[in-house]
């Protein structure tokens, strides 16, 4: 029981900080149809930034993270002006190409200002083990699981409620038409890749706290694919359900199989569902009328 | 308040769709756009509302003046907050999202922080989207998607609504109930409105004006009792013959060569 316990936070920590990550790859697909794979190395560079701050600049982490995002904004914006909209109107796989180089560029940008060495990281989030009904868990994965979920509550309000949130679902279903009422696409795609940057950026950071820093960092940042493909590549909530399912699977197995399957055991899960829902779990499927 | 004046459109750099196109919409009237499959009516609606660069069009000469001002070559969003509102071709409801978050979209350009007083005065026109406000756009009939297509029109409150044949693909009795509404909506909003339309029968029974177009240019333009009493409209868009009965296909296409207006 403690165990299952256990598992089940840990789960739901890492499942929370996937399904930040992944919820800005979806934003990005959703509304410009771009895969972008460089969506880990958002996640890397949000927990070396928010590094250099605390250790090298030595700020508080409130300063510190408020900072990190707004890197992340800028990185995002950039990335976007920069490298995707040129692209705009090129195939597809060009798109793609060009994201899996932004990839690796991000990736040397990082291992040639900080190296290739893991490091500690100063937690900023208090990390004494606390008792939750007899299992003992690392304080600092709850507060990530309640940050994470706070964020991913908030925007799932601002995607249902908020009109600038509403808006970029528009821009998802129909480009043209939300040009007709006044809905800049521009400026929507700029606002796809910052949150996507942002919400990858704080995940980094929530991670880097519980397991400081390094290069392999990015393959956190890899599992969003299994997570979005979980999910349904353009929905929301499928995000955060799916990095929650992927989370939890990988803790029960590591936990109740033994290591190693716990790699191997959501891949198989995916295909399963992926059989039965080619669409994923909440992907939108095309609505025909009859 | 609109003036179109000798306006040339180019696609892909080859394609030249409008060639002197001119025209003019008075405020507070209806005025209709008629003309038949690829006469350049959609382009028209486009180069006005700033939506031919998405599909690589280009006004490449003539200008387009909105209330003293030249809007030619101004963005898509610029025009929407100007006061022009354009319903394009096809509903082009968002599919995958309720029928009020594409009411709010439409308004998306309002200044209010709320809009749900807007999202009530489309209800009194449309009691039907009321009914269905949190039901997924894409599963409504053709007629609810045309009119949460006109609803989110409203939301912006323009100055100036165009219509991209509204009745297409309706049946009659509901293109009816539309047009009364559209109706409606100019005399009670005091919005102007430019309608497209095939369906001459129709869009003269309620405009004030109306040109129509052939081959990129306008060929005729009156007042629709006087437009209604032209041979040439009668054969070829009311599909009438002198003595008021329907004609043939081929009888229309052996007339089509005596078109005075295209000699
Ligand atoms: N994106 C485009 N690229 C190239 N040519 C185009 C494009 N859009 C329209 N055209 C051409 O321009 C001409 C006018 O098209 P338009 O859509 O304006 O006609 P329309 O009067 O609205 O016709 P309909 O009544 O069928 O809607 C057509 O010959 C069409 O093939
Ligand atoms: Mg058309």
């Amino acid at each position: 029981m403690e165990l299952f316990i256990q598992l089940t936070l840990t789960g739901l920590t890492s499942g929370a900080i996937l399904a930040l990550a992944a919820l800005g790859f979806v934003l990005i697909y959703k509304s410009s149809d771009v895969i972008n794979f460089a969506q880990g190395e958002f996640l890397l560079i949000g927990a070396y930034v928010i590094f250099a701050m605390l250790t090298q600049a030595g700020l508080h982490w409130t300063f510190g993270l408020v900072l990190t995002i707004a890197v992340a904004v800028g990185l995002g914006v950039m990335v976007e002006r920069l490298v995707l909209r040129p692209m705009i109107g090129e195939p597809i796989i060009s798109v793609i190409m060009v994201t899996i180089g932004l990839s690796s560029l991000l990736k040397a940008i990082v291992s040639t200002i900080w190296g290739n060495t893991p490091q500690a990281f100063p937690p900023f989030i208090p990390s004494e083990p606390v008792n939750i009904l007899g299992a003992t868990v690392g304080q600092d994965r709850l507060w990530a699981l309640v940050i994470a979920a706070v964020l991913l509550g908030g925007f799932n309000l601002f995607f249902r409620r908020s009109r600038e949130g509403i808006a970029m679902r528009a821009v998802a279903d129909d480009q043209q038409a939300a040009l007709s009422m006044g809905i800049s696409v521009k400026r929507i795609f700029a606002w796809a890749w910052s949150i996507a940057a942002a919400t990858a950026a704080i995940g980094g950071a929530l991670v880097a706290n519980i397991v400081g820093v390094g290069p392999e960092l990015s393959h956190f940042g890899l599992r969003v694919f299994p997570v979005v493909i979980l999910g349904g590549l353009d929905s929301i909530p499928g995000a955060i359900v799916g990095g929650l399912i992927i989370g939890l699977l990988e803790q029960y197995t590591g936990g109740y199989l033994g290591q190693g399957l716990n790699q191997v055991l959501p891949f198989v899960v995916l295909i399963v569902i992926l059989m039965f829902r080619p669409y994923g779990l909440f992907g939108q499927e095309i609505i025909e009328r009859v | 308040m609109l003036t179109l004046n000798n306006i040339e459109v180019i696609y892909n750099d080859v394609i030249l769709v409008l060639k002197g196109m001119s025209m003019q919409v008075p405020e507070g009237k209806i005025v209709g756009l008629l003309g038949s499959n690829g006469a350049g009516k959609s382009t028209t609606l486009k180069a006005i509302s700033g939506l031919l660069k998405p599909e690589d069009g280009e006004v490449t000469d003539g200008s387009i003046e909105f209330i003293g001002q030249n809007i030619h070559n101004s963005d898509a969003d610029d025009i929407v907050r100007k006061g022009i509102f354009q319903v394009m071709e096809g509903r082009r409801v968002f599919e995958h999202l309720t029928v009020e978050e594409n009411l709010i979209a439409g308004g998306y350009t309002r200044r209010e922080m709320s809009l749900s007083h807007d999202v009530d005065m489309v209800y009194g026109y449309f009691p039907r989207l009321k009914e269905r406000r949190n039901q997924t756009a894409g599963y409504l009939s053709g007629g609810e998607q045309q009119m949460l297509a006109i609803g989110r029109a409203l939301m912006a409150k323009p100055r100036l609504m165009m219509l991209d044949e509204p009745s297409l693909g309706l049946a009659p009795l509901l293109v009816r109930e539309i047009f009364e509404i559209i109706k409606r909506i100019n005399q009670e909003q005091k919005t102007t409105i430019l309608l497209v339309e095939q369906n001459a029968n129709l869009a003269l029974s309620v405009a004030d004006y109306a040109y129509i177009m052939e081959s990129g240019r306008i060929v005729l333009e009156g007042h629709p009792a006087d437009l209604r009493e032209n041979a040439d409209v009668r054969e070829f868009y009311l599909g009438l013959t002198e003595v008021g009965s329907r004609k043939s296909y081929r009888e229309v296409k052996h007339y089509k060569r005596r078109k005075r207006w295209l000699s």
